[in-house]
Formats: C-alpha cells, sequence, structure tokens
C-alpha cells in the first residue's frame, strides 16, 4: 500500500480529531456532574435557594463546558478546513 | 516481513486476551476491595452484626465479581477459541474483541464496589433494614454490570460474526473502532451508575423511610448515566454493520479508527459526572425528602449539561464515519 503525504495528512487529521473530542470530553463531563452534584447538595440543605443555586450552578457549568467546545471547534477545523 | 494469516490471527488473539483479563481484572478488584474495606468499618462499629455483614459483603462483591468474569471467559475463548484462519480483518476483530471486554470491564467492577461497601456500613448502623440495604444494593448494582454487558455483547459479536466480506482495508479500522468506543464509554458509565447506587445504600440507612423515593431516583439517575454507554453501542454497531467501500489510501481508515476513540473517550467524563450528580441528588433526598422534586428537577438539568460532551463526541463520531 503506497501511502502518499497528502493521505498521510488527512489520516493524521482524521485520527488527531478523534483524539481530541475523544479525550477533550472527559473533563468538563466530570467537571459538570461534579458541580451539579455539590448544587443538588446545596439544594438539599436549604431548599429555599434553589433559584440561586440552580442560577449557580448553570453557570460554573457553562464555564467547565468551555474546554468541551473548544475540543470540538479544534475537532471540526481539523476535518473540515486543516 | 512477511506473516502468513494464520499466524497474525492467533498473533492478534493472544495479544487481545491479555488486554482483555489484564483491563478486566482491574475495576472488579478496586470495587471488591471497597466493599471490604466499608464492610470492616462496619464490623468496626457493631462487631455483633458481622455475621450479616461480611455475608452482604460476599453478595456485594460477587456481582463486582462477575465484570472480571465476563473479561476471563472472553480471555479464555480467545485464547482456545480456532478462529479458523479468515483474513486479515479476523486478525483486528479479535483483538478488537479482547480490548473492548477488558475496558469495559474496568468502570461496573468499580461502580458495583460503592452500593456494595455503603450497604456493609448501613447494616452496622441500621440493622433492622437490612434486607432492605441489600435489595437495594442488588439493584443498583445489577444496572452498574449493563456496560459490562454491553461490551461482552461487543466482543461475541467481533469474535463470532463473519466480517470476511468487507475489504481489509477499512474494515479492520472499523472494527478497532468498534472495540474502543463500546469499551471506552462503558467505563464512565460504570462508574457512575456506581456513584448514584452507593449514595442510595447510604441513604436508605441513614433514612429508611425515604426507600422508595430514593431507589426511584437512584434508578432515573443511573439511567441517565447509562447513556453514554448507549451511544458507544450504537457507534459501534454503525462501525460493525456500515459497508465501507475498498481502499488503499490511509484516510477513511483512519477516520474509522478516529470515530470509535472520540465516542469511547468522550464517553468516560459524562458518564462520570452524571453518576455524581446523581449521587449528590440521591444523598440529599434522603436526607430532605420535602426536597425531593426540586432535587431530582435540578438533577436532569445537570445531567443534560453533562450530558453535552458525550453528545459532541458523538457527533464528531457520527461526522467521521458518515461525512469525511
Amino acid at each position: 500500500m503506497a501511502i502518499e503525504g497528502a493521505d498521510l495528512v488527512k489520516a493524521a487529521a482524521f485520527i488527531g480529531a478523534g483524539l481530541a473530542m475523544g479525550f477533550g470530553a472527559i473533563g468538563p463531563g466530570v467537571g459538570e456532574g461534579f458541580a451539579a452534584g455539590k448544587a443538588c447538595e446545596a439544594i438539599g440543605r436549604k431548599p429555599e435557594e434553589a433559584g440561586l443555586l440552580t442560577r449557580t450552578m448553570l453557570v460554573g457549568q457553562a464555564v467547565s463546558e468551555s474546554t468541551g467546545i473548544y475540543s470540538l471547534v479544534i475537532a471540526l477545523l481539523l476535518l473540515f478546513v486543516v | 516481513m512477511d506473516f502468513d494469516v494464520t499466524t497474525t490471527v492467533k498473533l492478534a488473539s493472544y495479544v487481545g486476551a491479555g488486554f482483555c483479563i489484564g483491563l478486566g481484572a482491574i475495576g472488579a478488584a478496586l470495587g471488591e476491595g471497597y466493599t471490604a474495606g466499608l464492610a470492616n468499618e462496619g464490623n468496626s462499629q457493631d462487631s455483633k452484626r458481622s455475621g450479616e455483614i461480611v455475608k452482604n459483603m460476599l453478595v456485594g462483591q460477587a456481582v463486582a465479581e462477575s465484570a472480571g468474569i465476563f473479561s476471563l471467559v472472553i480471555a479464555i475463548l480467545l485464547l482456545f477459541l480456532d478462529t479458523g484462519g479468515g483474513s486479515m480483518v479476523k486478525a483486528a476483530a479479535v483483538f478488537a474483541a479482547g480490548l473492548c471486554m477488558g475496558s469495559g470491564a474496568i468502570g461496573s467492577g468499580i461502580g458495583s464496589g460503592y452500593p456494595g461497601g455503603e450497604a456493609c456500613l448501613g447494616i452496622s448502623r441500621q440493622p433492622a433494614v437490612s434486607g432492605r440495604l441489600t435489595t437495594n444494593m442488588l439493584i443498583g448494582s445489577a444496572v452498574c454490570q449493563t456496560p459490562a454487558i454491553f461490551a461482552m455483547v461487543v466482543a461475541l459479536m467481533l469474535m463470532f460474526l463473519d466480517f470476511g466480506k468487507g475489504p481489509v482495508s477499512p474494515t479492520w479500522a472499523a472494527l478497532i473502532g468498534a472495540g474502543f468506543s463500546t469499551g471506552m464509554a462503558a467505563i464512565g458509565s460504570g462508574i457512575g451508575g456506581g456513584m448514584a447506587a452507593g449514595a442510595s445504600c447510604e441513604g436508605v440507612a441513614r433514612n429508611p423511610e425515604t426507600v422508595g423515593q430514593v431507589t426511584t431516583t437512584m434508578l432515573v439517575g443511573q439511567a441517565v448515566s447509562q447513556t453514554p454507554a448507549i451511544f458507544g453501542l450504537l457507534v459501534s454497531f454503525i462501525l460493525m454493520f456500515k459497508a465501507f467501500p475498498e481502499t488503499t489510501s490511509l484516510g477513511p481508515s483512519m477516520a474509522l479508527l478516529g470515530a470509535g476513540i472520540s465516542m469511547g473517550f468522550g464517553g468516560v467524563g459524562p458518564g462520570i459526572g452524571n453518576g455524581m450528580t446523581a449521587e449528590g441528588a440521591v444523598r440529599w433526598i434522603a436526607r430532605n425528602i420535602e426536597a425531593a422534586g426540586t432535587l431530582t428537577r435540578t438533577m436532569l438539568v445537570g445531567q443534560a449539561v453533562s450530558q453535552s460532551t458525550a453528545i459532541y463526541a458523538m457527533v464528531v463520531s457520527l461526522v467521521l464515519i458518515f461525512v469525511v
């Protein structure tokens, strides 16, 4: 099987996209789950503050999500642009 | 260097068998050790109950062990099964089967340890409800085993289905990708499901009257935790059953392998995260049953956000399979 340079670059981009999204998804998944778990704990302690706690949870998760979105962007760049 | 096909298939089976039982032994051992640790903590708090605690510990450990036994069975099959040569695709398939079962057993083994341990500790705290604790432990840890069962199903399909009709390139990469996808994604779902089940056993021991609500929320939380493993299974099935055109270039192969890696590793984090969320919700429903509605709602919202990265991973996988 003769492998040319351009083919090798494409192949590397595809596997790189898989690696980027795969490993990149681990951190946000765990981090957001941790935030939500702690939010549930806090609501359990103080149910009357549920609104504030849910809002804070969502803001915190949005920040934690950012690295997942970076991974997605890089994966899509590798797939369609590079 | 020229290898004939039969030798390569044998070689791949043996390496796959090594991965299968090597990785597969991690989870069950960790989970059972955790159960034994908490059982001794319970023994030290109420040594008169030790008979009941040890019995519960052994039942819990037996469930955790099943993930290890699945790996052992697949490894033995890989060692002694007559694969009959076939083609190079068969070599990829048997290696992927070992990888899939080995990594797929990690999460279920670790996860089943949590409810086992918490139930043992709970018996020392609330001996009166030991029956309910054991039942709750068994329900929770049975759900934890599903990702390992998914991995076993995919491993058996990889070993026994005939992929010989497909072209060697890129089918080999699709099959290894299928192994990664279910095997790795099962890690997160197994651990996550276990965290929810552990919290529910702790909650039942603390406040036995809440058992109905606690078990229900545990099952809802575990069901959401299972979704990354189900995404992984879906991607594996697509990779195994879609027909791919023959190619001499490396690109399509790497795209299919990348699809499996993306979904497999991408499922780990959301699975654990969903479990952490369910753990918090279940634990606090037992302590504050009046807030059960708000807690279940918050749990589902939090899990949905945590799930998003698994969905990104699935989208990237599907783009790698169908678009590029």
